[in-house]
């Protein structure tokens, strides 16, 4: 059937400890054989990407997207969002579920796996956690993973009520999938459009306090301590207040199986880069102080913080050229993160290129248990990145695979140019074709 | 090499192997410690305004600028009404309210009319914004209607930086949301400058040295507080807000320099030349409950207080007063106020920005 020689590159397998180079065979979909340069036996007439120079890695798994479909195909689709997600170098997304209908149902999980959707690389649908995302009834789990859902959450909207959110925590652990919580007590953030600080008082917006964030964490928290069932996993999505940081941080501590992920837009920008109501710089939770933003740096760079995830939310351009408190929430992020991971954190923070890695592949296939992704030994899916780790390059965003254009990135030196991106052994970005 | 694409019939069959544990690495105990400077994204320099007719915030003046209003609107003032209104003769100007007003809108009208420009009101109540046209395309519709400048009253703090940047038109803010109302800070400041400077055209960063002003009220939903809170100070005077907890955060403070906060209204009173009263913003409350008869315990203005703490201030207030809350009757109709004084000086202000803002565009003016 198919196979694919990857040659001559650096392979850079963080959780296999491996950083050599090493000519990789996939066939089938499947890793079959990574061996020496040049020590591949048997690969005369197959295709070959010529890796010279390069570093080879497992592909990019994005924890947290927005791909619109069912429902708002204006915005974007599951074949432009896997599209925007292959350019970004991402070989697999979880999708969340706030789509129309939402996905609370068998039916839904398995319409977006369809092959007619049309994806360029793998979707991983995150069911919700309650019925119609109400926050009341939870779902069954059991039929939801068994169609396909990788997690569970209402992410958009908080499980507020704690009954509930108990539930959750416990049935989800039950069928072994872990609940992630969007934290923001939203009775703390009525009408509010920007993090409520200094900024939001000049520009006369209604804030929206930290604390609406991390004291819902700390609730959670609090939960899955009183649960005691070692199989209870919280996750907490878009991480972006250091008070909410610290609760995770401690809840660590205390071996609770507590994680967390971040997205580049809340690791880099603060609540002053919202400027003069620039509406993509407006997403929920918003961007936060400097204080906050420093915490979320050092908590990549230190580790607690187990994910990279973008919370990729296209919105179509009028949607966004609107008055800032009428602009909807969110941003795109597939094309953005690992070019600002490498260029921040890489580049300037001094982490190691395994880390960044890790944080986007390794770390978040663990946390929602996709076997045999985020690595690339033999036997592993033939999932990979092909990128150069010192070429800079600019973001455009006119030249977009998403249906949509909400970044606050456009223009921005990005660092590391991905040349391919492969899919199961399948070439589904190339830089030059 | 052709990219691929999933077609029917690649798809694997869904992963329903149990989740694997998840790795969880032990913390180390110690707190982070932070071991080099992190180095984070600059904050880049706002392009606003576009157009240098524009008056968006009081911020968009520099003291000389700031001068040349002051000096032109007395100027306007006294000319000719005839000669006047030749200034911006048969030359289009539109009035954009998504708000009801009665002195700014007016005062922006009879200024724009007293220069001879022709002038149209589009209100969101009569117009196709209630059939759900968006600002962009008002804006452009406007602009290819002939208007020279929009004058925009707006609900939503920041909407006159969405329309200056869709028409790159002159956009005079009237008004945004809880954000700015810079012709009201103005019209205060000549106001001021007429009773403790003489009415003083040229200003400069000592002008208003020695002279504390209170904003008295509902500073957190008010436009006036933020315009003049950012304008007063740049001109030497500082600036003491009163008002209770929930209608004045204490991040107001950190507003800009020469900001203070004082909870305790005589205390205000006692240290202040100008008094500028604020109106309670029902409209903006959104939930919050306030105690009417604590608010007028602790924050009316009445006749006695004034007489006792403050009997040489300026009271101003930017309208529309509230008889019997802010302020007492007495009060408002007494010699100290200048709150009449304030509607006839936004007309000789709004000249001078209206012909301001025709002059960046070119022609006549």
């Amino acid at each position: 059937m198919t196979a694919l020689v990857i040659r001559g590159g650096l392979l850079l397998d963080p959780g296999a400890g491996v950083e050599a180079p090493k000519d990789i065979l996939i066939r089938d979909g499947h890793v079959a054989e990574v061996a020496a340069p040049g020590k591949l036996k048997g690969i005369s007439g197959i295709e070959a990407l010529d890796a010279s120079g390069l570093v080879v890695a497992p592909g990019l798994i994005d924890m947290h997207v927005h791909l619109r479909e069912p429902g708002q195909s204006h915005k974007e689709t599951i074949a432009s969002g896997t599209a925007a997600a292959a350019a970004g170098g991402f070989t697999a997304v979880a999708t969340m579920p706030n789509t129309r209908p939402v996905n609370d149902s068998v039916e839904t999980t398995r319409w977006m796996l369809e092959a007619e959707r049309g994806a360029h690389v793998r979707v991983f649908p995150i069911a919700a956690a309650t019925r119609g995302m109400k926050g009341e009834a939870i779902n069954d789990y059991a039929a939801l993973k068994s169609a396909g859902a990788v997690a569970v959450s209402d992410d958009g909207l908080p499980i507020l009520k704690e009954s509930v959110m108990r539930e959750a925590l416990s049935a989800a652990a039950r069928v072994g999938l872990c609940v992630i919580q969007h934290a923001e007590d939203t009775r703390m953030t009525q009408g509010g459009t920007m993090n409520l600080g200094p900024a939001s008082f000049r520009l006369g917006l209604r804030g929206m306090p930290a604390e609406a964030e991390t004291s819902l964490v700390e609730r959670d928290i609090r939960l899955v301590t009183e649960l005691r069932d070692p199989r209870v996993h919280l996750h907490v999505a878009h991480i972006s207040t250091a008070g909410a940081l610290a609760a995770v941080r401690q809840a660590r501590r205390n071996g609770l199986r507590v994680t967390c992920e971040v997205a580049p837009h809340h690791f880099l920008l603060t609540d002053e880069h919202v400027g003069f109501y620039n509406t993509n710089a407006k997403m929920c939770p918003p961007l936060r102080s400097a204080a906050d933003r420093d915490a979320l740096l050092q908590g990549l760079l230190d580790g607690v913080i187990d994910a990279i995830a973008t919370d990729h939310a296209p919105h179509a351009v009028h949607e966004k050229e609107v008055e800032f408190d009428q602009a909807p929430n969110g941003i795109l992020g597939l094309e953005t993160s690992f070019g600002l991971a490498l260029r921040w954190l890489h580049k300037e923070g001094k982490l190691p290129l395994s880390r960044v890695i890790s944080l986007m592949s390794g770390q978040p296939a663990g946390l929602l248990g996709m076997k045999g992704r985020g690595a690339l030994g033999v036997g592993s899916f033939g999932d990979a990145v092909i990128f150069d780790p010192k070429a800079e390059w600019s973001y455009k965003v006119a030249e977009t695979r998403s249906k949509s254009k909400n970044t606050p990135f456009d223009g921005w030196t990005m660092q590391g140019k991905i040349r391919w991106t492969v899919s199961e052994g399948r070439v589904v970005y190339d830089s030059q074709a | 090499m052709p990219v691929f694409r999933w077609a029917a019939g690649n798809n694997l069959k869904p992963d329903r192997s149990p989740c694997a544990p998840v790795q969880i690495k032990p913390m180390n105990a110690a707190a982070p410690t932070l071991r080099r400077p992190l180095s984070t994204p600059p904050v880049l320099p706002s392009p606003f305004p576009y157009n240098s007719g524009s008056l968006l915030s009081v911020l968009h003046l520099n003291l000389e600028e700031l001068s040349e209003v002051l000096t032109r609107a007395t100027a306007l003032e006294q000319m000719d009404p005839l000669e006047r209104a030749k200034i911006l003769a048969k030359r289009r100007v539109a009035l954009l309210f998504y708000e009801s007003s009665t002195r700014t809108r007016t005062s922006f009208e009879l200024a724009a009319k007293a220069l001879g420009a022709d002038t149209t009101l589009v209100s969101n109540l009569s117009s196709s914004i209630e059939k759900g046209e968006s600002l962009k395309d008002t804006g452009l519709t406007l602009r290819a209607l002939g208007a020279e400048t929009i004058i925009l009253r707006h609900n939503s703090s920041g909407a006159p930086w969405l329309l200056e940047g869709e028409t790159r038109l002159p956009i005079l803010n009237a008004g945004d949301g809880m954000h700015e109302h810079p012709t009201q800070a103005l019209l205060d400041l000549r106001t001021i400058l007429a009773h403790l400077r003489a009415g003083a055209t040229e200003v400069n960063a000592k002008t208003l040295e020695g002279v504390t002003v209170a904003i008295v009220g509902d500073i957190l939903h008010s436009r006036v507080a933020r315009s003049n809170m950012l304008l007063l100070p740049r001109l030497g005077a500082h600036v003491i807000l009163c008002g209770p907890k929930a209608l004045l955060p204490e991040l107001a403070a950190s507003a800009g320099p020469n900001i203070e906060i004082e909870r305790d209204f005589e205390a205000a009173l006692g240290r202040s030349q100008v008094i500028n009263m604020l109106r309670i913003q029902a409209e903006r409350l959104a939930g919050q409950q306030l105690d009417r008869d604590e608010y007028i315990a602790g924050y009316q203005l009445t006749g006695p207080r004034l007489a006792k703490f403050a009997p040489e201030a300026v009271v101003l207030h930017p309208g529309p007063i509230i008889r019997g809350l802010e302020i007492t009757a007495g009060v408002a109709d007494g010699a100290q106020s200048a709150i009449l004084e304030q509607v006839t000086n936004g007309v000789a202000i709004r000249m001078a920005v209206v012909e301001r803002a025709m002059k960046a565009q070119g022609g006549r003016a």
